[in-house]
């Protein structure tokens, strides 16, 4: 996925930035609207992310102006939570806002519900052995059988697939999957590697545990 | 002058008076010429009676002779009930009549008329004297013939005629009164007319006003534009400052929170992880209050001046859940909607905030893997959304106290809230009539919060 993110904020943007890479998407980072502008005639973008207050004008008025030759999704990240705004922001052609500060775990969820529901043309379906995985349906293709994922399961299976061959400490699948301040410990990540097992039998896919270390995910026969 | 008090009343009652003078200066003229014209009849007739009487004067044998008409008379009868008099004096010498008549007095000289009025037998009287030369013989003699009659019947008619000119004035009157209210009624109807569109509005509703209005009320118009224009300028300028602040403060608190969250990735030391926990759990609280109490006082300002507009609740249940789907996607929690059609009147923002405020409550204290259920009935009046989850419940104390400001329940230590959504949720129902009732689930884990509303 390429995302454009459009915040003057240069740490702010960098954070978010690499966090989205961590997920495997591209980023563009335009500092104002003459430079989302510019990326935007250079390439295609998945999703944008857009900044409500920009040096060089009101991100609402971009949205207002280009939604009429824009067609790619657009998630507004205003610094408001009146109400008044955020309805604002969605009549002015937004297909949803965020309020800063944010949640890095509900910036994706909410990156992955637009893309699902302005999804389309935007399929990045992934080939996992003989099983094909959409991280954005949330769904599971093998032969015949499609499986119906859940929202953790989806997750964790795009990390594994993302770092295929490598191996993931405990630590670091929590962290992709749990917002910061959840009270689960190790034993949970224990539990939803085991559900996933019990979703890929059958497949030539297998999570392996490393003692000591993590889990490795595998395709082809073992 | 009349001090303040209702324009209408007093352009009725300044119409009136006018009327009133006009009535009474009409009912007078029309009493004066009546009597005017009854005098006037009366001395034609007395003319005419007196000149029959004069042209029956002969002269015969040297003497002046006369016979007295019996219509000289009649025609005096016409008016009324009045006695009638005569005198025919040939010089000096009384022909016939009462010779005590009062003398009129001028003497008309011959061929003409002269009229006066005096008191006979007591009684007002008008006279009509003719006088005529007679030839006697080889004298002419001078006749005058007078008639006089009393003033009973020129008094009756006036009077019957200015009885009836009091009449036809108090009714005109009446009908001035009348068409005066209307009058005044009619032209205050502009302004009546944009005292309704300006009440009409909604509270955010600042355009300026065009309807076509007299000439008088321009300069009230323009004025009320221009304080219009001034307030909606207020206003902007305020909300560009709070977005500005809020803009100015919050990317910062964004940036420490994201690097935390950063940071908490690559540290393994657990209090260091801890820290971390901390600095992000700060940010998350002071952001969220500080949401929640910009959201309190557009809800309290809002609510002030209710829009009340149709809101269909199944739609914005389904709206108000789908923005809230990915946050409950994050612990994998279904939120289930059971939803009829439910129509109540009201302002969708307000009503939207309501329900968003506690459908995150639910979310937030529901643990993993659970549902939140949503669901709309609707009984008699009232329709209502129940909003049940399967956390923790409500915890210790009166559950109904939890909508105090500020207030949170016993058992929520480590989750991070204000204390205000559901003072927000309460406060927005109870501007349009309804309440939020609150409630563990019997038995088991869980709360039920459900908003009642009014149907419209």
């Amino acid at each position: 996925m390429r995302y454009l993110l459009v915040e003057d904020n240069r740490e702010l943007a960098d954070a978010i930035v690499n966090r989205l890479a961590l997920d495997g998407h591209a980023v563009d980072h335009a500092a104002s609207l003459a430079d989302a502008e510019d990326c935007l005639a250079a390439a295609q973008y998945d999703l944008i992310l857009l900044d409500v207050m920009l040096p060089d004008g009101d991100g609402r008025d971009f949205l207002t102006r280009s939604r009429a030759h824009l067609e790619t999704p657009v998630i507004v990240l205003t610094a408001r939570s009146q109400v008044s705004d955020r309805v604002g922001a969605l009549d002015q052609g937004a297909d949803d806002y965020i309020t800063k500060p944010f949640d890095f775990s509900e910036l994706e969820a909410r990156c992955r519900a637009v893309l699902r529901r302005r999804g389309g043309e935007a399929r990045n379906e992934i080939a996992l052995g003989n099983a094909i995985f959409d991280p954005l349906a949330g769904t599971l293709r093998h032969g015949e059988q499609t499986i119906d994922l859940r929202n953790r399961e989806i997750r964790l299976l795009e990390v594994f697939a993302r770092h295929r061959g490598q191996i993931l400490s405990k630590s670091q699948l929590m962290d992709r999957l749990f917002s910061y301040d959840a009270e689960v410990t190790e034993n949970a990540i224990e539990v939803y590697v085991g559900r996933l097992r019990r979703r890929i039998d059958g497949m030539d896919l297998r999570i392996e545990t490393v003692r000591g270390l993590g889990y490795r995910m595998e395709t082809g026969e073992a | 002058m009349i001090g303040t008090g209702s324009i209408g009343r007093r352009l009725t009652l300044l119409l009136a008076g006018v009327a009133a003078l006009l009535s009474v200066l009409s009912w007078w003229m029309v009493t004066g010429l009546a009597r005017e014209a009854a005098e006037r009849t009366q001395d034609n007739v007395l003319a005419a009676s007196a000149t029959t009487i004069a042209e029956t004067l002969r002269s015969e044998q040297g003497e002046v002779r006369l016979e007295l008409p019996y219509s000289a008379f009649s025609m005096l009868g016409a008016i009324g009930e009045d006695r009638v008099f005569y005198q025919v004096m040939a010089g000096d010498k009384l022909l016939t009549g009462y010779d005590d008549l009062p003398a009129l007095s001028d003497t008309p000289a011959p061929g003409q008329i002269a009229f006066d009025t005096g008191e006979f037998s007591g009684e007002a009287v008008r006279m009509a004297s003719v006088s005529r030369l007679v030839l006697a013989g080889t004298q002419p003699i001078p006749v005058k013939v007078t008639v006089a009659q009393t003033r009973n019947g020129v008094g009756t008619i006036s009077e019957d005629l200015s009885r009836l000119a009091a009449l036809l004035s108090v009714a005109f009157f009446v009908i001035a009164v009348v068409l005066s209210a209307i009058a005044a009624r009619t032209s205050l109807r502009p302004l009546n007319e944009i005292a309704a569109a300006v009440s009409r509005r909604g509270p955010s509703d600042l355009r300026p006003l065009h309807r076509n209005a007299p000439t008088e009320l321009a300069p009230l118009m323009s004025s009320l534009n221009r304080l219009m224009e001034r307030l909606g300028q207020s206003i902007r300028r305020s909300e560009d400052f709070i977005a500005e602040a809020a803009h100015r403060v919050r990317t910062p608190l964004a940036t420490v929170r994201a690097q935390a969250e950063i940071a908490l990735r690559s540290v393994e030391d657990e209090s260091e992880k801890q820290r971390l926990r901390q600095i992000i759990r700060a940010v998350d609280e002071s952001s969220r209050s500080a949401g929640q109490l910009l959201d309190h006082a557009t809800v309290t300002y809002r609510a002030d001046d209710l829009a009340r507009v149709p809101v269909d609740l199944s739609e914005l249940a389904k709206q108000t859940a789908g923005g809230l789907e990915p946050t409950a996607s994050m612990k994998d929690i279904r939120l289930r909607l059971f939803t009829v059609y439910a129509q109540v009147a009201g302002d969708p923002v307000l009503l939207e905030n309501a329900l968003r405020n506690v459908l995150d409550n639910a979310i937030k204290y529901s643990p993993e893997e659970t549902d939140v259920t949503l669901r709309i009935t609707t009984s008699g009046t009232e329709a209502r959304i129940a909003v049940s989850d399967e956390g923790p419940g409500l915890g210790e104390g009166p559950a109904q106290a939890l909508t105090e400001r500020f207030r949170r329940g016993s058992n929520t230590q480590g989750i991070v809230g204000s204390g205000l959504g559901l003072t927000i949720a309460e406060d927005v129902l109870s501007a349009h009539g309804g309440r939020l009732e609150l409630k563990s689930a019997e038995g088991g884990t869980g709360a039920c919060v459900a908003l009642v509303l009014p149907l419209s």
